[in-house]
């Protein structure tokens, strides 16, 4: 038996494509499917060889919280099942804590980045991991880029992950934009993302940057 | 050919080479995307379809091509997937290149529609995005609907990535108008039409070279009318012109034949294909490390391209496993897969759908081909990923490493080779 139980550890923790993986959490209309496809794409336009990104395969609703994926690899990406523990949690909505443990699953040394209009306290947070704290409301909100009257987070948010993923960099957010938006708002949602990357506030940097440097 | 026919030919290719939004390239993309650009590329005249969950935004991207004239095509909407195919069936007879797409319920709905398109031998491309069947009522990935369709008559392809997924359908224009019979192109709903992966979108120019126009079997004139389809009896007779037709089993013959013959057309298209393109999709099924193994996976989908991450996985614990991904599914290659399954031991089946009250189609085609050909391997069935269950290389990996191990030590009861095994279910 003992030797199964090794065997079956081997599988589970087999990484040959080493997939950087993210998850992010919104609420339906949010727009977390759109960025989750824009990074796949800016991933791409950076190097990574595998992209892939899908929303959480479910019944969507507006203002229900939705979840979806991105993956990273350097090499072309073989396993499309869903992701269970991830690098990177993307939370759009503060008011997901209250309901979603949306840190379940995340590597020690992984990284929350929270969207959050006021200061709280992160008990659910363990001490291993990494967090980047932005009030990306706000910065869409003073920036003017507010759609049907609310301020939108999903694109600015991309601008803190760059700090987590440092192959990614603005010129290729930029392009990746270019394939989702007009011009006009690509310069609007650019300029929110450029803000955001400067004013995130990142918190602790454990080991994940260095081994993601070095690797 | 009469003059209307002629102009609907050269129509075929009137519109421009290359989606402006898709230019050729590198494009990361959902397979929905993918479909509908390879529809575009192969230059389709109508499309008509109704839309359902997960199949929707694939004609979304086609509607949005041909509003925005880049596509000159008529888009036609439908108040049901019975009707998309009967329109499909009446423009394909008119002589223009059709494509629709569907899935589950839709395409249970269309059933009866299948069998004219099939048995009128129309060249019509279909994609199948696979969802389970309700009840109960699921919108999420397995294979149970295209595989309820197995005896409709239609060449049915699977493909295992977004990439795969604009190739067949290129190809599937080329081996319809070939042999005069209806291609699904399935691929797995949400594993690949909602996920975005990146593609090489070709030269729109290289497939006008590859795809020449479609020119119906038997063109009709508004001059001389007809009757398409008329009651046909058991045996062959005169027709009202005194020509002696097929009887229903003469009909039946032929198209059969062709299914079976779509075989080596399917192959040497696709090696066509990659002379042309650089890619082979590997004409009806493609092998992962077989050669030197006993123990074969047997899969078809998105599924075949997680498990060469599974063989790999095994291959390091020193199990001699390689992996057969079935592309063709009908025509079934069972004599083919019975020389590339010769001396294999053991064979696992992996099958997202289930001949309820048997085992796995895949399972079923596969045992009857090893028995034509004399072959005693041991094959298991494996039933996984209903309804959408995730399904995790290493669940794959540690079923074939356990099942191995089993055989070897004569530990495979009856239980195990009589029924079907399930995957990660938690009943």
């Amino acid at each position: 038996m003992d030797h199964y139980k090794e065997v079956s550890n081997f599988f589970r923790n087999y990484k040959k494509d080493n997939i950087t993986q993210i998850r992010w959490h919104g609420r339906g209309g949010q727009g977390a499917i759109t960025s989750a496809k824009i990074l796949a794409v800016a991933g791409f336009l950076a190097g990574y060889k595998g992209v892939t990104s899908a929303p959480f395969f479910g019944a969507e609703r507006r203002g229900a919280p939705v979840i979806a994926t991105t993956k990273l690899s350097k090499c072309t990406i073989c396993d499309f099942s869903q992701i269970v523990s991830p690098d990177v949690v993307v939370v759009l909505d503060n008011t997901l804590l209250k309901t979603i443990n949306v840190t379940q699953g995340l590597k020690p040394n992984g990284w929350v980045v929270l969207n959050t209009p006021q200061h709280f306290k992160y008990d659910f947070l363990q001490n291993s991991f990494n967090f980047i704290r932005v009030n990306a409301t706000q910065i869409a909100e003073e920036s003017g880029l507010i759609s049907a009257g609310i301020p939108l987070v999903n694109t600015p948010i991309l601008g803190t992950l760059l700090h987590v993923l440092p192959t990614i960099d603005l010129s290729h957010i930029h392009k990746a934009l270019e394939q989702f938006f007009s011009p006009k708002a690509v310069l609007k949602n650019f300029d929110v993302i450029s803000r955001v990357y400067k004013e995130c506030s990142v918190e602790k940097i454990g080991n994940f940057l260095q081994e993601l440097q070095e690797s | 050919m009469t003059v209307l026919n002629q102009q609907r030919v050269n129509n075929t290719h009137n519109h421009l080479s290359n989606p402006k939004t898709y230019p050729p390239g590198q494009h990361v993309v959902t397979g929905n995307q993918s479909a509908a650009i390879g529809a575009f590329l192969s230059g389709v005249q109508v499309v008509a379809a109704y839309p359902i969950t997960p199949q929707s935004p694939v004609v979304e991207e086609l509607a949005k091509f041909i509003e925005e004239g880049e596509l000159p095509a008529e888009f036609v909407p439908v108040e049901s997937e019975h009707s998309a195919m009967g329109v499909c069936i009446g423009a394909s007879i008119a002589g223009a290149r059709v494509f629709t797409a569907t899935c589950a319920n839709g395409l249970a709905y269309m059933c009866e529609q299948l069998h004219w398109a099939s048995g009128s031998r129309l060249p019509i491309v279909m994609a199948c995005v696979n969802r389970a069947m309700a009840a109960p009522w699921s919108v999420l990935n397995d294979q149970q609907d295209s595989m309820s369709q197995r005896d409709a008559g239609w060449i049915q392809l699977f493909c295992k990535d977004n990439q795969e997924i604009i190739d067949t359908v290129i190809q599937a224009y080329r081996i319809a108008e070939k042999v005069y019979l209806p291609v699904m192109v399935c691929y797995d709903g949400y594993i690949l039409s909602h996920t975005v992966m990146p593609i090489e979108v070709p030269d729109g120019n290289k497939v006008k070279k590859f795809l020449p126009p479609y020119i119906p079997h038997t063109p009709i004139d508004i001059s001389k009318p007809v009757n398409i389809n008329p009651v046909t009896l058991a045996d062959p007779r005169l027709n009202a012109d005194g020509v002696l037709c097929h009887g229903y089993m003469e009909h039946k013959y032929l198209h059969h034949q062709s299914l079976r013959n779509s075989l080596k057309i399917i192959e040497e298209i696709d090696i066509e294909y990659k002379d042309i393109f650089g890619r082979s999709l590997g004409g009806l099924f493609s092998e992962y490390k077989t050669d030197d193994a006993d123990v074969v996976i047997i899969c078809a989908g998105s599924l075949s391209k997680m498990c060469t991450l599974v063989i790999d996985m095994l291959r390091e614990q020193n199990v001699p496993i390689g992996l057969v991904s079935l592309r063709a599914y009908r025509p079934f290659p069972n004599q083919k897969l019975s020389v590339a399954l010769k001396n294999k031991k053991l064979i696992l089946t992996i099958d997202k759908s289930l001949s309820y009250g048997y085992q796995g189609p895949i399972c079923i085609d596969i045992k009857s081909s090893l028995f034509e050909s004399g072959i005693s391997s041991t094959v298991i069935s494996f039933v996984a990923g209903l309804g959408g269950r995730d399904i995790k290389p290493y669940e794959i990996a540690e079923k074939a490493y356990d099942y191995w191990n089993k055989f070897n030590k004569k530990e495979l009861t009856n239980e195990i080779i009589y029924e079907s095994q399930w995957i990660n279910c938690k009943y």
